[in-house]
């Protein structure tokens, strides 16, 4: 067992995900067994592995500073749920 | 002649010999639709109002063309995966949290068949968010295998190689994350190519685990896909990923010879508990290649056993970032709550599906403080070691020969109650996306109950045209891929 009920709360939480008591026992249980199978990693000897987290070698790409096309902000508003002319509009958050 | 069930380069003959229209091919593909898409449901949005407008403006640019057109795809009916946004059209992830949305822009691949004429027939059904292995976690419907309605077509690209394969379209486009284009492919009987990461322009692409999602052609033969491959790739501005790299013409090396090729056989692949069937098939197939002059060498890709989780640490940690983006306020759906973050949670828990929530729950554990050097900066390392494993193997060979999947289709609901037993079923296609490398999948043999099997080729970065080649060299030879489901 590796994950315990009160961490599953707490990793929805951080996901910002509201879970059902039924979820919370069936991905508790099976993210257990998918997070077993994935100790088998341990296995290798890692120690002095550099981490890939791009397979090209690709170096930073720039460009010149220079305005370019942008979405106008009505296109941008297009698919809110909820906007004003300019704005997104979400719940209050300042009390 | 059925016109849907031609290929791009027997229709673009017809179309510049003139004989037939755009409409003749368009109406074809339409009626195909009505007659088997209510048995395979391999759509999400059929778009045939804007076909029919897309089918007149490429008919009106080649009747003002004497010669044959210079646009490979003027007139060519294609759909497209709906993960890749189309302006104006509908694009849901085939999750209900983007259910009515609508991009205000196009993704870079969809605007290079634009410039080249295509015909978009519509966006096809995925797992949601192109998370999963059999297109049962769309959040609208399940697809089924045109080969046998009681199984899955594969995913995430099921919708697309279904398509494909029951003729609803001339080809299309998926994406590949850790096998969606060439499971599917195989799964179904046609042909799908996931190119060299960077190869293809991610623009437009919505994003699942950026370090190893590919666009590639699902078609019905190997010079499709690369007529399809001439025009997606290259450099793009808009991605950084992208490689600045010049793009040879792939079709060049169809039908070429393929004598000395040295092809790589890696015991790895060869597993106790793989079905017999698909066992013997690839081993006819390689024995196939040899006859026409390539050169079987034993090889080994060592770290093969921990392909599976090294991806799905790596994958679910990119997802769970990705998918942050979902939030009820910009797009999508929202479902209020109390207060922001209680609108947030709500929104994305009627919005996700199990599988994209399962996947986020995982990739947020194994990025969260005290978990982080153990699961994701350990993954990275073992991806290097897998990256190696390649390197290492494509000193000595041109192309690694493998199966595509361990099974053939698999029965709808088989394998949905656990899904480590649905991951595994990626087991032959995951290491390919971890090294970056081209894989391309291609119809070699059925099983006795009728079910198509997929031979997988695997090239260097940026060698597309080696597996092309000897894709086209097998294909050439053999007359798999001229099988086509009774619907």
């Amino acid at each position: 067992m590796k994950i315990f009920r009160d961490e599953i709360e707490h990793i929805a939480l951080l996901a910002r995900l509201s879970l059902s008591v039924e979820e919370k026992e069936l991905f508790g249980s099976q993210l257990n067994s998918i997070l077993e199978y994935m100790e088998k990693l341990k296995e290798l000897d890692t120690k002095d592995i550099e981490p890939t987290s791009h397979v090209l070698s690709l170096l930073n790409v720039m460009r010149d500073d220079v305005p370019g096309y942008s979405i106008p902000r009505e296109d941008a508003l297009m698919n809110a749920p909820d906007s004003t002319d300019k704005f997104y509009r979400v719940p209050k958050i300042i009390e | 002649m059925e016109l849907y069930r031609q290929t791009i380069s027997e229709l673009r003959d017809l179309l510049d010999r003139k004989e037939v229209s755009v409409k003749d091919i368009v109406s074809s593909i339409y009626q195909r639709i009505d007659a088997v898409e209510e048995k395979v449901k391999a759509f999400v949005t059929i778009t045939e109002d804007k076909a029919l407008k897309m089918a007149e403006d490429a008919q009106k640019k080649l009747d003002s063309t004497e010669k044959q057109s210079s646009k490979s795809l003027l007139g060519i009916p294609i759909s497209i995966k709906d993960n890749m946004c189309t302006k104006g059209i509908r694009t849901t992830c085939s999750s209900k949290i983007l259910y009515n949305f609508i991009p205000p822009y196009e993704s870079t691949v969809t605007s290079r068949l634009i410039e080249q004429g295509y015909v978009l027939i519509g966006k096809t059904n995925l797992d949601e968010f192109a998370m999963g292995s059999s297109t049962e976690n769309s959040g609208f419907h399940v697809t089924r295998n045109p080969w046998d309605l009681e199984r899955a077509p594969g995913g995430s690209s099921g919708g697309s190689a279904a398509a494909v394969a029951s003729d609803e379209c001339i080809a299309a486009l998926g994406s590949d994350t850790g096998g969606s284009i060439r499971q599917p492919a195989s799964l179904c009987g046609v042909v799908g190519l996931k190119p060299t990461y960077g190869r293809v322009s991610r623009y437009g692409l919505v994003a699942f685990a950026s370090s190893l999602d590919q666009i590639g052609p699902i078609t019905k033969n190997v010079r499709d896909a690369a007529i399809l491959m001439n025009i997606i790739s290259g450099h793009d501005p808009f991605d950084s990923t992208s490689a600045p790299l010049p793009v040879p013409d792939f079709t060049a090396v169809i039908g070429s010879d393929i004598k000395g090729i040295r092809i790589g056989i890696p015991r790895e692949y060869f597993i106790e508990g793989m079905d017999k069937e698909i066992d013997t098939s690839i081993k006819d197939a390689i024995r196939k290649l040899e006859s026409l002059g390539a050169i079987p060498v034993e090889v080994s890709l060592p770290h093969t056993g921990y392909a599976v989780a090294t991806y799905y640490v790596l994958a679910t940690s990119e997802a769970s970032s990705n998918l942050a983006r979902y939030d009820g306020v910009k797009y999508g759906l929202r479902a209020e709550g109390k207060d922001l973050i209680d609108t947030y949670m709500n929104s994305r828990a009627q919005g996700f599906g199990a599988e994209v929530k399962r996947r986020i729950m995982l990739g947020t554990y194994a990025l969260s403080s005290g978990y982080y050097e153990a699961y994701y900066r350990k993954a990275q390392q073992v991806r290097t070691l897998i990256k190696k494993d390649f390197e290492d193997v494509f000193k000595v060979v041109d192309v690694i020969v493998t199966p595509t999947s361990p099974t053939s289709a698999f029965n709808i609901g088989e394998k949905t109650a656990d899904p480590l037993q649905m991951y595994l079923s990626d087991i032959f296609t995951i290491s390919v996306n971890l090294a970056g490398v081209p894989g391309i999948s291609i119809p070699c043999g059925f099983t006795s109950n009728n079910l198509p099997i997929g031979l997988q080729l695997i090239g260097k970065h940026f060698d597309e045209e080696s597996i092309l080649k000897l894709a086209s060299a097998y294909e050439q030879a053999t007359d798999w891929h001229r099988r086509r489901p009774l619907l």
